[in-house]
């Protein structure tokens, strides 16, 4: 009795084992099922469009009689949209994330945070609509030449949206640095500000780099924003005030159409995302890099 | 086992039973017609669903805007039961429906005075010729012609921003074949959207921009926006410049830009009594309607030979797989569905 009982115990324990490892499995094959269907399709589509035209061509127009397919387009938009709304967030949020470790009260704090996280948590499409519908209006009051889809007014959304992620991932890395070294600061006379600023930031930088290059990753991902408020027309420029488009909502555009499967323009979205895909892959390298770096420096 | 575990389970069988029961009610009250299609059609067959519903409980109609194009595409699958469309069926749809046995009865519905629109604030484009179009509008202009000074002598230094429809929009295709002379040839570099809002918001917030849909587009943002009269150069149907507008489009003097829309109605759909209902309620309820949301209503007479075609179950396309001609008239109109 006893005996089976083990068995039937020791049975349960390796089928959980292996439910759990096929769980883990599965979002590697995932990835790897990703990466064979992005690889075959870019594959088949090279075949057809020169990598160096893919490359060099200023023109974006895959859909139309006089073709061409020409990535940098949609990639200054993506840059374009990425710059300005890094531009909006780095600086808030480190500053955010200075006050939340070095100087907020827990009670504070304790109030902030969630707060902040709630920002984070709010629907995509809402922020794409806030920037058409709220921030455009606003600011073609300051800006009169500014198009109704406009890079500017979706990058800065853009930028409202990622605030949180650098709060956090910078706060994180901020509260990291050992009491030690801002007591030692503060022993030999340092002020709050110097402390943070001086002693803390310098020593939590990798953490905060890392924070960084996130935060671009996912601007370069984010979709929806871009697809309501940006424009979309591939264009190769870098003023902030005309519409734009970006590598997804250029993917989005197309899938919401009609386009045949199997056609030329059909991979040109396989095409794109194998581009984001590779460009957000090495960013998250480096901050996956850049994030061991820093946990070294103090073990 | 405790009973508190029988309860729950019992409760939680109940429940989910009675789901089952409330659900299966509600799909068994309301009858579902699916229509989809030209973006250009839907404030008429919106504004025919909403009327129609108020007066039949229990029928919902849910209308999509993929494009004529994409809803043909679907239409020929068989996903619909009606399809919206701002041009004749072309001979690849047709050969789509075929391949899976779907037999359907097309219907005029109304006329569209296709309008080129500006932003109120450009005081400068007073009207357009047909060659100027062609000339913003041609594949041969991408990334070539990019000032609103290379159209016309006189028109000002300042950057040209396209706004039209993308290429699932039949729309797109009657344009660029009366205007740039073949169906679908177009510059790419615009903002392209099968959602003719998206174009509307884009134009009444940029003083330079310039695009074309659906007159009714036009006129439910009057306020925000301008209409180009358009000079076909043809003054033996109008001199000069013309504005779209019920008496213009109705005289056929606004050309070429003038032209019929149409709904596509699946035979094995229009069997069913839902299906049929509605159909005959949007042809009687057309003319005031289509008025209503800003386009042109056929003749009575016209919507009579439609709803004959309807009820005697007359199959196919008038035009063949070809293009409506540029500048049909109504009563050309008329004469072919006779």
């Amino acid at each position: 009795m006893l005996l089976k009982r083990r068995v039937l115990l020791k049975i349960k324990e390796t089928l959980i084992e292996r439910l759990l490892f096929f769980c883990s499995l599965l979002s590697v094959f995932t990835t790897l099922g990703i990466i064979l269907v992005l690889s075959f399709e870019t594959f088949e589509f090279f075949k057809e469009v020169p990598v160096l035209k893919f490359l060099t061509d200023t023109q974006w127009t895959p859909l139309f009689i006089n073709k061409h397919f020409g990535i940098l387009p949609l990639l200054s938009g993506t840059f374009l949209t990425t710059l300005i709304a890094m531009l909006v967030a780095m600086p808030v949020g480190l500053v955010g994330a200075v006050y939340l470790s070095e100087y907020s009260s827990l009670k504070v704090r304790n109030i902030v945070k969630p707060l902040l996280e709630i920002l984070a948590a709010v629907p995509t499409v809402v922020y794409g609509y806030f920037a058409l519908l709220f921030l455009t209006p606003l600011l073609k009051k300051i800006i009169p030449s500014l198009s109704g889809f406009n890079a500017l007014s979706s990058g800065m959304v853009m930028g409202i949206m990622i605030i949180p992620l650098i709060v956090s991932l910078s706060e994180d890395a901020m509260r990291a640095v050992p009491m030690g070294l801002r007591e030692g600061a503060y022993a030999v006379g340092s002020n709050r500000l110097q402390v943070s600023f001086r002693i803390v930031l310098p020593a939590a930088l990798s953490g905060i780099i890392a924070a960084f290059i996130l935060a671009v990753s996912r601007a370069i991902g984010e979709t929806m924003i871009v697809a309501i408020a940006a424009g979309q027309q591939p264009k190769l420029t870098l003023n902030p005030l005309v519409p734009v488009e970006t590598i997804t909502a250029y993917i989005v555009q197309i899938s919401l159409g009609d386009t045949p499967h199997g056609t030329l323009e059909y991979r040109t979205i396989f095409a794109c995302g194998m581009s984001l895909f590779i460009l957000t892959f090495i960013l998250n390298m480096l901050s996956f890099k850049l994030k061991r770096r820093f946990q070294e420096v103090y073990e | 086992m405790n009973r508190f575990l029988k309860l729950s389970i019992f409760g939680i069988v109940a429940v989910s039973l009675s789901c089952l029961f409330l659900a299966g009610e509600v799909f068994a009250a309301s009858k579902l017609i699916k229509v989809d299609g030209s973006s250009t059609v839907f404030p008429i067959t919106e504004a025919v669903a909403e009327e129609f519903q108020k007066a039949n409980s229990g029928i919902k109609v849910m209308v999509g805007i993929s494009g004529t194009g994409g809803g043909f595409k679907r239409f020929g699958r068989g996903e619909t039961d009606i399809s919206d469309a701002s041009r004749p069926i072309k001979p690849k749809e047709i050969d789509l429906a075929k391949e899976n046995n779907i037999e359907y009865i097309e219907l005029p519905v109304a006329y569209d005075g296709l309008s080129v629109i500006v932003n109120p604030k450009n005081t400068w484009a007073d009207y357009l010729t047909v060659e100027e179009l062609k000339k913003m509008w041609e594949p041969a202009s991408q990334a070539v012609i990019t000032k609103w000074s290379e159209i016309r002598a006189g028109f000002p230094d300042k950057e040209i921003r396209l706004f039209g429809p993308g290429t699932d929009s039949g729309t797109f295709d009657y344009f660029t074949e009366v205007i740039c002379g073949k169906s679908g040839a177009s510059r790419g570099d615009y903002t392209a959207s099968e959602d003719d809002n998206v174009l509307v918001e884009g134009i009444a917030s940029d003083t330079n921009a310039l695009g074309y849909f659906g007159l009714a587009y036009y006129e439910q943002n009057k306020d925000k926006l301008k209409v180009v009269p358009i000079d076909d150069g043809n003054d033996a149907n109008g001199k000069g410049p013309i504005s779209p507008s019920l008496g213009s489009v109705m005289d056929s003097t606004y050309q070429p830009l003038a032209r019929p829309i149409f709904i596509y109605v699946s035979v094995k759909a229009a069997q069913k009594d839902e299906v049929k209902k509605f159909v005959e309620f949007y042809l009687k309820n057309a003319a005031e309607l289509v008025r209503e949301v800003g386009y042109i209503p056929l003749s009575s007479e016209a919507y009579e030979a439609a709803l004959g075609r309807f009820q005697k179950g007359v199959t196919g396309s008038v035009f063949g797989g070809k293009a409506a001609k540029a500048g049909l008239s109504m009563t050309e109109l008329l004469r072919m569905e006779k």
